[in-house]
Formats: C-alpha cells, sequence, structure tokens
C-alpha cells in the first residue's frame, strides 16, 4: 500500500466561508508536534510506529482514525511525552522532545478519577502536584470550570461514585483543563457513554476548543465524532504503513441540526470512503 | 461505567445482614444441641468428653479467671497486630518502589509464612525471655505475612491511566506515592489486617502456650487446664479462644468498613473492585 503521509484531500468543493477563515488561520500557525522519521517499538517486539512524519500546527484540532492495535493511542502518549521514541526525532513547540515539559491535558477511555476525593478536590489534583507551584485556581475557578463543561456546583462535593459515567467524564474534561495547557489529548473519551451523552459531551468539547483555542489531538473509532469536532483527520493503518490519508475537514456552524446538513453526510462519506480505501 | 451509588443501599445492606448472622447462629444452636444429645444418649463420661451445658457452669465458675487471661491475649495480640501493621507496611512501601528489592527479599517474606509457629515461639521465649514482649512478637510475626502481601499488592495495582495523570502532572515519587499509591493500598490494606487479626490471636496464645505459666494468658491457661485435666474448663478456655478470636476479625472488619465508607463512600469489596 502507498503511504500517503500528509497527502492532502480535498472533500467538498464548496468551502464554507467559516472553514476557509479558520483553515488560513491554522495553516499560517507554527507547529506544535513535529515528528520526523518516528519509530517506536515496545521492547524487542515489531514496532507500534515506523518512520511516521506528521506535523500538527497549533490551534488545529486533529483526529487520529483507524483499525484497533494501529497505533493511535501509543502515538497520543508520544505526543504527550509518556513514550521514547525508538529512533526519529520529536519536536514540541519548535524545541526537541524532553526540552521543555508537554504542557498537555490528557482525557482517558475511563474518567480515571480518585474515588476517594471529591469532584472538585480531582479537579484541583493536578494543582497539588510537581515541583513548581502551580497557580492556585481558587474553588470559585474550580467550580466556574466545572460550570463550563456542563457539571453542576452541588455536584462539587460529591465522591466519583455518586455522579454518573456521563458526569465523571465531563470532571475528568474540566481536570484536564485546569492548569490551562496548550494541548488537549483525548484516547476515546466518549467511547463507553451511550450516543445522545456523547452528542452533548462532542458539543461541550467543541466549544472548549473554540474559547481555548488549544491544539486538540483525539483518538477515535466514531467517524461522525471525527467529521463533527475536526479540522484534520488523519487515517493511520498498523505499521509499517503508518499515516495513509490527512484529511482536511470543513467546519459546520455549531448546531445539532447541523449534524443532519447534506454538507455533514458529505463530510462523512468522504472520510468513511478514505478509510475504506486505505 | 460506574453508576451512581448509593447510600440507598445500606437498608438493603442490612436486610441481607439479618439472615447472614441468623444462619451461622443456627447452625451453632443446632451443632450444640447435637453435642449434648449425644453425651446424654451415649451416656459419655465428663471426664472424657464434656457436653456444652458442664462447658457453660466451669467457664461461670472461672470466668474471672478467663475474662483476665482473655484480656491479657487480647492485648498481646492487639500489640502485635499494630507491630505487624507497621512493619508489614513499612516493608510493602520497599516492594512497591523497587522491583530489585522485591525479587531480592520476597522470597524471605514467604519464609515468614511458611515456617511452622511453634518453631517460632520458643526461638522467640529463649531469646527475648518469658514475658509480654515476646508473646506479642510471636504474634506479630504471624499477622505479617498478609499485611506484606495485600498492601505490596494494593500499592502496585494502581491503573495505568491514574500512574499516566500523575507523570502528565510531573508529580514525584513521593507525591505518587502519598496521594495515589497510598490511598489506592488503603483497602488491601484493610483487607490484610483483617485477615492478621486472627492470625494475631493465635500467635498470642501459641506464645503464650509456650511461656508457660508465668503469664496469666490464654495460652497459659489452656496449658495448665489440660496439665491438670480438667477437661470442661479445658473447652471452656478453647471457647473462649475462638470467640475472641471472632471478635477480633469481626470488630476489625467493621473498623475497616467504617474507615472506608468515611474515605471512600464505598464498601471494602466495592474499593477493591
Amino acid at each position: 500500500m502507498r503511504i500517503v503521509n500528509e497527502a492532502v484531500l480535498l472533500i467538498s468543493p464548496s468551502v464554507p466561508a467559516r472553514f476557509e477563515n479558520r483553515s488560513r488561520m491554522v495553516s499560517s500557525a507554527p507547529a506544535m508536534f513535529q515528528l520526523s522519521d518516528v519509530t517506536l517499538a515496545y521492547g524487542s517486539s515489531r514496532p507500534v510506529l515506523q518512520r511516521l512524519n506528521l506535523s500538527i500546527l497549533e490551534g488545529e484540532f486533529v483526529t487520529l482514525a483507524g483499525p484497533s492495535g494501529c497505533g493511535k493511542s501509543t502515538l497520543l502518549k508520544l505526543l504527550a511525552g509518556l513514550l521514547k521514541p525508538s529512533s526519529g526525532r520529536v519536536s514540541y513547540a519548535g524545541l526537541p522532545a524532553g526540552e521543555i515539559p508537554v504542557e498537555a491535558g490528557f482525557v482517558f477511555q475511563q474518567p480515571a478519577l480518585l474515588p476517594w476525593r471529591t469532584a472538585i478536590s480531582n479537579l484541583r489534583l493536578p494543582l497539588e502536584l510537581g515541583t513548581q507551584q502551580s497557580a492556585r485556581s481558587t474553588d470559585l475557578e474550580l467550580l466556574q470550570l466545572m460550570r463550563q463543561v456542563g457539571l453542576r456546583e452541588e455536584d462539587a462535593h460529591k465522591r466519583p461514585a455518586e455522579l454518573s459515567g456521563g458526569m465523571q467524564m465531563r470532571l475528568s474534561l474540566a481536570r484536564a483543563l485546569v492548569r490551562s495547557p496548550r494541548v488537549l489529548l483525548l484516547d476515546e473519551p466518549f467511547a463507553a457513554v451511550d450516543d445522545l451523552l456523547r452528542m452533548k459531551l462532542q458539543d461541550d468539547l467543541r466549544r472548549v476548543h473554540e474559547q481555548r483555542g488549544l491544539t486538540t489531538v483525539l483518538v477515535t473509532h466514531n467517524l461522525q465524532e471525527a467529521a463533527w469536532l475536526s479540522d484534520r483527520v488523519l487515517i493511520i493503518q498498523p505499521a509499517p504503513v503508518g499515516i495513509t490519508n490527512s484529511i482536511p475537514v470543513p467546519r459546520t456552524t455549531e448546531g445539532t441540526e447541523r449534524r443532519t446538513s447534506a454538507e455533514f453526510h458529505t463530510t462523512l462519506n468522504a472520510l468513511n470512503t478514505a478509510l475504506l480505501q486505505s | 461505567m460506574t453508576q451512581p451509588s448509593s447510600r440507598s443501599h445500606h437498608p438493603t445492606l442490612r436486610r441481607r445482614q439479618l439472615p447472614d448472622l441468623l444462619l451461622p447462629l443456627t447452625v451453632l444452636a443446632l451443632l450444640l444441641a447435637g453435642w449434648q444429645a449425644a453425651v446424654w444418649f451415649f451416656r459419655i463420661s465428663p471426664v472424657l468428653f464434656p457436653g456444652p451445658i458442664l462447658v457453660l457452669q466451669a467457664g461461670w465458675k472461672i470466668r474471672w479467671q478467663l475474662s483476665e487471661a482473655a484480656l491479657r491475649t487480647a492485648a498481646a495480640a492487639a500489640t502485635g497486630l499494630a507491630v505487624g501493621t507497621a512493619a508489614g507496611t513499612l516493608t510493602a512501601f520497599a516492594f512497591s518502589q523497587s522491583g530489585a528489592i522485591r525479587r531480592a527479599f520476597y522470597p524471605y517474606a514467604v519464609l515468614l509464612q511458611t515456617v511452622p509457629i511453634i518453631a517460632i515461639a520458643p526461638i522467640v521465649i529463649v531469646t527475648l525471655g518469658r514475658g509480654f514482649i515476646s508473646v506479642a512478637l510471636v504474634a506479630a510475626i504471624l499477622s505479617l505475612f498478609p499485611i506484606i502481601t495485600n498492601t505490596t499488592t494494593g500499592l502496585l495495582q494502581v491503573s495505568t491511566d491514574l500512574q499516566d495523570l500523575f507523570r502528565l502532572n510531573r508529580a514525584t515519587r513521593w507525591q505518587t506515592l502519598i496521594h495515589l499509591r497510598v490511598p489506592a493500598a488503603l483497602p488491601y490494606l484493610l483487607s490484610g489486617i483483617r485477615i492478621s487479626s486472627g492470625s494475631a490471636i493465635v500467635g498470642a496464645i501459641v506464645g503464650e502456650f509456650f511461656v508457660g505459666s508465668g503469664t496469666p494468658g490464654l495460652g497459659a491457661l489452656i496449658q495448665r487446664k489440660s496439665a491438670s485435666l480438667v477437661l470442661s474448663e479445658l473447652y471452656a478456655v478453647v471457647l473462649i479462644s475462638t470467640l475472641l478470636g471472632t471478635l477480633s476479625f469481626g470488630g476489625i472488619s467493621a473498623l475497616g468498613e467504617a474507615i472506608l465508607r468515611r474515605w471512600f463512600g464505598m464498601s471494602l469489596s466495592e474499593a477493591r473492585r
């Protein structure tokens, strides 16, 4: 199979004005992550990622899609600095990886909350860690952050076991934002929730991304999610193939009714076709 | 994903606890009745095999002696359990920090479990003398292993997501231990203490048995009563020893549950899930 790294595949000939503006803005932005010839293998086993080249621009929302075991989550952990490449170069904010820590908020597949801490105390956790003193947020700021992701003030002093699955996921998203990171990394965060809740959580995420202009990388199996949220979708195949397509996605405007628009379905069909062809 | 939990579960638990307690008590009553019936039916001599009524009468007769001995044994067992918990937890901390330490010392922790306590007890008593400290130390040795294994498991079982979360936020080794590993290991530690609470009573009784009549503990009393062949009183001492072990297990379990309800808002089994 031919590897088409960073191939540009225009989906819709009629690009909306809003997308054009945003596209110009993002494409002129500096690269937040730059991966050159990156290979990563666990021990002496077959590489999970092989000679991967990738560039993610500042403020861009990139989705990694592909079959199970193709290395999407590994790539996400590599970007977060949790894994080191076996060979190749990774740079973050223009500097070689490791020179400055990656300021990333991470949302896992499971909410990964500490069950003995209350919601607000879970939210405060990232500020209590590390050797450098983080700017201490007041409870008022933390409550405001909870409201931003759709949580209520009265939930602040409940333990995770007393919150529903969706509320736990929202809290997990809020925790990823509490240190005001430059990058947001999400590893199939909405895989375990029902369809209606997933759509609400997607809207929350979209709002957060737009308000904060965060560089966001999402791993998902759900192409609808990819089409709804991303500026660009990368289709990945297991090593040694790697990234086969890099597909820019026109931004649809806000509003649930847009999910049923013809424009949105054109995007979705194009993504489906690209995945099947790859 | 966890569903909203439940303080509303408490009434259900209470409803379940009643038959849970009722069933073993019914079995006990039937066993005692069968025992007494067998003694009457086969006309067994009370010198050889006293019935439960005779045992209860003998126990009532020596009630002050029994209470003093039970308190003494309970004190030695509690001291031993406290020492065992402290030493076991510190060992588990060391085991959790380095795979090399764990591989080097774990076989010796297993050795503690496999060496028979009746062999250790005389060695401790010869070395440290016939006193309270020796008895408590035997109890501590016997209670150590479940605490080491449970706490080590608890400290190491933390999910990779949570470990990644701490690494991403550049947590120090100490912060990871205090904010993540120790709280996550608490249900495991409490479970270890619960198992060890019964072992500590057995350890104290074995220790007292070897110390002999010098101390008024239950072990020494067992030795005295078996030497004097007053079987009904010996049975009473054995009954009280068993009761002490059961109460200790039950008490520690209830305390553990209370701590976890307050700390985690969930039960021991839920917290370990």
